[in-house]
């Protein structure tokens, strides 16, 4: 379904993805995790072309996206909802404007019908009772869950989540987690989920990929990940923090503070 | 060498400015047709109306303002001068001839700059940086139609009116100084106005007014969809897309003013 291949991308003289591989198959959830600068957005927004790789192809049902034509990537977007980081709601729209901007742009359905999506598509999020209210009113959770109605309006085959859980308590981020199974379930689409969080991606992935400095280090499912001996995927398990570069001039300069702070009290 | 390099690079960077001005020129413009009633997308032209209030309706008291302020100090410069000579009625023609071909279109563009373009420029710079434009994309919805074109529809129609106005209102803080000064009625004065402006003025201001109102909008949104960076860099959008516009303005009525001379002196 979608099939990423040696995906490279150099920003200045910064290799942010190095020659990246990966294969998402129809009907699976697919988490790709790393650590914050891995290059997880990057790949991401590449996926969904909103950039031109350096080198390398991303097809989507077999479409090279950077190389059809803008009919064909129109075609190609119609078929993904996207649900971003920020969650990227019109704030000048209310909910119900939000879910149903794409129905009105891009389908020829009548006005009623369209409510009628709408409104279906916000109760299978929750959100049935808030759809009048502005994005600006509703708390983190429930714009979260907005971005996804949004971007499940047009019945997609891939859906993608970026940073689902991030800025969410844990029971807001579990009831997500939830949302994102049912919508698998029920639907089958394929969900391909950038994120940082363990916890939401051991629940959610059928697999998982990772990436460190820029390159592709697993692409496993989770029971084999989880017991991974490679040791940058065990630190990120692990939850082991980096040594601290520190030099002699460094630790003098901490043992002064130090010093001064004792001779305060 | 340096030196060099960086006149190259500036001057690289202007080229490559003006060249995604002129894209996006394009690209608003095909895509005008889809922001109007009947023949363009449904509902559309609800936004462009709502957009002809905010550049239009509410800049009317502003402009009302400055046009009346703008039009009493220039026939008081004038009157001054032209007093001595015995010749106080050509306050008239300045007046009106001043207005119709040069203040009123460049009143209302700064005006319209000030207020709309930096709204323009900030409002689409926000939808960046809190990806609402990379959602549309990725919805299959092009920002230009969705977000320029109605605002282009809207200034095109609105600034035109604004400059008429903004015509009517100097030429009336005009005809307030000649009655304060020489007693003539207001009806004379129209009448004085009439025979002295011919619809060459109006045409070659309204004709401004219209290239003003696409370097407005085309600059504050080009400022926007260059935002990048946190909410700071929509603040500095904001500024540069007034600074842009006002400076674009100005070079615009100078090359259209010489060409008009010459048209006209033959």
């Amino acid at each position: 379904m979608i099939s990423v291949a040696d995906l490279t991308v150099v920003y200045e003289d910064r290799r942010v993805l190095n020659s990246v591989n990966l294969d998402i198959e129809p009907g699976e959830v697919m988490v790709l995790l790393g650590g914050s600068g891995s290059g997880k957005t990057t790949m991401l927004r590449h996926i969904i072309g909103l950039e031109r790789p350096g080198s390398g192809t991303v097809r989507v049902h077999g479409i090279d996206i950077n190389r059809c034509s803008a009919k064909e990537l129109e075609g190609i977007r119609r078929t993904m909802g996207v649900a971003f980081q920020e969650c990227a709601l019109f704030n000048s729209m209310s909910i119900e404007e939000n879910v149903s901007l794409p129905l009105h742009e891009l389908t020829t359905l009548a006005d009623p019908v369209i409510e009628i999506m709408t409104y279906m598509k916000l109760a299978a999020v929750g959100l049935g009772e808030a759809s009048k209210r502005m994005p600006q009113e509703l708390s983190g959770g429930m714009k979260k869950r907005a971005a996804v109605a949004r971007a499940t309006a047009l019945d997609p085959e891939i859906l993608i989540f970026d940073e689902p859980s991030s800025g969410l308590d844990p029971i807001v981020a579990a009831g997500l987690d939830d949302l994102i199974l049912l919508l698998k379930r029920a639907f089958h689409m394929t969900i391909l989920v950038v994120t940082h969080a363990l916890s939401s991606a051991f629940r959610i992935a059928d697999r998982v990929a990772m990436l460190y400095n820029g390159s592709l280090i697993a692409v496993d499912s989770k029971e084999s990940f989880r017991s991974s001996t490679n040791p940058h995927i065990r630190q990120f398990l692990d939850r082991v923090a980096d040594p601290i570069d520190s030099s002699p001039a460094v630790e003098e300069h901490l043992r002064e503070l130090a010093g001064m702070a004792g001779e305060k009290r | 060498m340096k030196f060099l390099e960086a006149i190259g690079n500036s001057v690289i960077d202007r080229l490559a400015y003006v060249g995604g001005l002129t894209i996006q020129f394009w690209s608003g413009l095909r895509s005008t047709p889809r922001v109007l009633p009947i023949a363009g997308k449904r509902g559309r032209w609800r936004v462009a109306i709502r957009q002809m209030a905010v550049i239009g309706v509410d800049a009317v008291p502003m402009i009302g303002i400055m046009s009346m302020c703008a039009g009493f100090i220039l026939a008081m410069q004038v009157g001054s001068e032209l007093r001595r000579w015995g010749a106080l009625q050509y306050v008239m023609d300045v007046v009106a001839v001043g207005f119709t071909r040069e203040l009123g279109p460049i009143l209302t563009a700064v005006v319209v700059s000030g207020r709309s373009g930096s709204a323009f420029s900030a409002e689409i710079g926000t939808m960046v940086v809190t990806s609402e434009i990379d959602a549309l994309r990725t919805m299959a919805l092009d920002p230009i139609e969705f977000v320029l074109a109605p605002k282009y529809v809207a200034a095109l129609i609105t600034i035109p009116c604004l400059t008429v106005l903004s015509n009517a209102f100097g030429i009336l803080a005009g005809a307030a100084f000649m009655y304060i000064s020489t007693k003539i009625t207001l009806a004379m004065y129209l009448r004085y106005i009439y025979n002295s402006i011919d619809l060459h003025d109006i045409f070659t201001g309204l004709l401004k007014s219209l290239v003003f109102a696409t370097i407005i909008v085309n600059v504050g949104c080009m400022e926007g969809f260059r935002t990048r960076g946190g909410p700071d860099a929509v603040g500095r959008s904001a500024t540069s897309a007034v600074v842009r516009s006002t400076y674009l303005v100005i070079l615009a009525d100078v090359f259209f003013t010489a060409i008009f001379y010459l048209v006209h002196r033959d």
